[in-house]
């Protein structure tokens, strides 16, 4: 044992505090990287100004973010969908009646579960793979390249993924409360003797169309945050392959952190102040 | 030939951390000359050559060409400067998402808005250029590192540019092609009419290649003169310099890497 193991281990103190540092460091990291996605969201929006020539940039990445996407997005609307029907029905049981089973995942699913999880399991695979491309990129000089040539990176690389992924965002999220909807009926209908009829009167029931307005408003919301935090996790790389996979990793963990965190946010303002009013 | 400074450069400090990279550059590029920039590995070449472009901002010292100071311009003024700029990245830096011909012709989308046939003529104009009619299909993963080399060269002279800056254009190739480069660096030169601007540390290749040459050594220019008065100086830094170039023979190449402590493969 030499002096300076025993200083580092008195460094990094007990497992408590060091677990108590080592969520400051993320906390701090967390918000740079807020800090610097927010200065990049600015510079995409200046971007915008010359959208018409990006317009090809825009539909590729609305197909690698969106389409793309589809069949991890299938796998898990359907099966939230008849989850939630086990569990509503579960939970429900004996209180309520089957009509408002329905009801119960239709809100579920459109409100909360459809827009969220799609997010986060689009923003696991979006936002590492984009702040990969970007994050090989800046490591093998093509980012500098870019800028040597006076096309900015910001509006050939950054701004066409942000928009795409606001527009695709809400339209697989559509597609995912069908699915998911669907999926909790086929279980309510087949192992839970729920027909047709009562499923689809207790959906009318207390249809409100801001619910859905609401998490695609929210689903808008996140695919900003995945593009934005998989660009910024990208251009901010350094340090060859391993930073990389840094860039990757950092960029799905600040963007499911910011999706759930603004969840919150969206639900409060959403459901209580604006809509709440109606 | 010798006309006023293109590019002055002046006392130009650059440190990473406490690792201090430039510690006072002055340099001056003049109108139509090749000026060739000798140097360790290491000694912070393509440091320099990111600042003349405006990809690394200094810590101290100024850059002015054509008489404004690159540091205090504007995004749209230092777009439109390099636009008049083409640089050769020493890794090349090809765009590995598109082909050959969209990497060259890239500039010419972005700046000139040219389409169809009139983008693959020039592009195909700038690969026979560069000898590499032909491969406008082909993805950078398919080529060699010398042809990397050379779209990365026809990339940077795609809008022909006032001023060509190459980041070891021949390290890590084989004499052969190193040759070919050099003659094409020439050729371009004479063609473009350009000023260019050679990081190097290959002599043969800065002899060559070079009107004008600079020795960089410890963070400053040790050395400054004709590609003449670089054999015949007396100059320490330049005779230590070539004097451990002396030391790798033909031959002798590939023997021994612990040789390369100075990077002069
Ligand atoms: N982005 C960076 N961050 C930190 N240090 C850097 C960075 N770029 C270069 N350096 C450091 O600057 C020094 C000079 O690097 P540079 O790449 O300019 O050398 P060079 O002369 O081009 O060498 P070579 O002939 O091998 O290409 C090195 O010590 C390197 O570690
Ligand atoms: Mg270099």
């Amino acid at each position: 044992m030499t002096s300076s193991s025993v200083t580092a281990r008195r460094n990094h103190g007990g497992f408590g505090t060091g677990l108590f540092r080592t969520l400051g460091g993320n906390a701090l990291e967390l918000v740079t990287e807020v800090g610097a996605a927010g200065l990049l969201l600015w510079r995409s929006s200046l971007a915008l100004r010359k959208f018409g020539r990006s317009v090809p940039l825009v539909v590729e990445q609305m197909r690698r973010i969106g389409v793309d996407s589809l069949p991890l997005v299938i796998i898990t609307a359907v099966f939230t969908g008849a989850v939630t029907a086990v569990q509503a029905a579960y939970q429900l049981k004996e209180f309520v009646p089957k009509i408002y089973l329905g009801v119960a995942i239709y809100k579920s699913v459109t409100i909360e579960l459809g827009p969220v999880l799609t997010a986060l399991v689009v923003g696991g695979r979006v936002s590492a793979s984009i702040a990969a491309e970007l994050g090989t990129m800046r490591v093998t000089e093509q980012i500098d390249a870019m800028d040597a040539m006076a096309i900015d990176p910001v509006r050939y690389l950054v701004m066409p993924r942000i928009v795409a992924a606001l527009i695709m965002l809400p339209i697989v999220t559509i597609f995912a409360d069908v699915l998911a909807i669907s999926g909790g009926f086929v279980v309510a209908n087949l192992s839970l003797d729920v027909s047709v009829k009562t499923f689809v009167e207790g959906m009318k029931l207390y249809f409100f169309p801001h619910d859905v307005l609401g998490g695609l408003l929210k689903a808008f919301v996140f695919g900003g945050i995945i593009a934005v935090m998989g660009c910024t996790a990208g251009l901010r790389t350094f340090g060859g392959a391993v930073g990389v996979g840094r860039a990757a990793t950092r960029a799905v963990v600040a963007s499911c952190v910011l999706i759930l965190i603004s969840d919150y946010v969206l639900a409060t303002l959403l459901f209580k102040v604006i809509f709440g009013e109606a | 030939m010798a006309g006023q400074a293109l590019i002055d450069i002046r006392g130009l400090f650059k440190a990473f951390g406490d690792n201090e990279v430039l510690r006072g550059i002055d340099l001056a590029v003049r109108n139509g000359e090749t000026m060739v920039v000798l140097g360790p590995s290491g000694c912070g070449k393509s440091v320099l050559l990111k600042h003349i472009i405006g990809l690394m901002k200094p810590d101290g010292g100024s850059i002015v060409v054509e008489g404004r100071e690159i540091t205090r311009l504007a995004r749209g003024e230092l777009s439109n400067l390099r636009m008049r700029f083409g640089m050769v990245f020493q890794g090349a830096a090809l765009f590995d998402s598109m082909t050959v011909g969209a990497n060259v012709g890239l500039p010419l989308v972005e700046h000139h808005r040219t389409r169809g046939s009139e983008l693959d003529r020039l592009v195909e104009e700038k690969l026979e250029m560069v000898g590499l009619s032909g491969t406008a299909h082909l993805w950078p993963s398919e080529l060699s590192g010398g042809m990397k080399k050379r779209v990365a060269l026809a990339r940077a002279i795609a809008l022909d540019p006032d001023v060509i800056l190459y980041d070891e254009p021949t390290t890590g190739l084989d004499p052969v092609m190193a040759e070919q480069i050099n003659e094409l660096i020439r050729s371009t030169q004479k063609k473009l009419n350009a000023t260019s601007v050679v990081v190097t540390h290959d002599l043969h290749s800065a002899c060559f290649t070079g009107d004008r040459v600079a020795l960089m050594d410890d963070g400053r220019i040790a050395f400054e003169g004709t590609t003449d008065e670089l054999t015949t100086t007396e100059n320490e830094a330049v005779r230590t310099f070539i004097a451990r170039g002396r030391r790798r023979l033909p031959g002798e190449r590939e023997a021994d890497s612990s040789r390369d402590r100075f990077g002069l493969l």
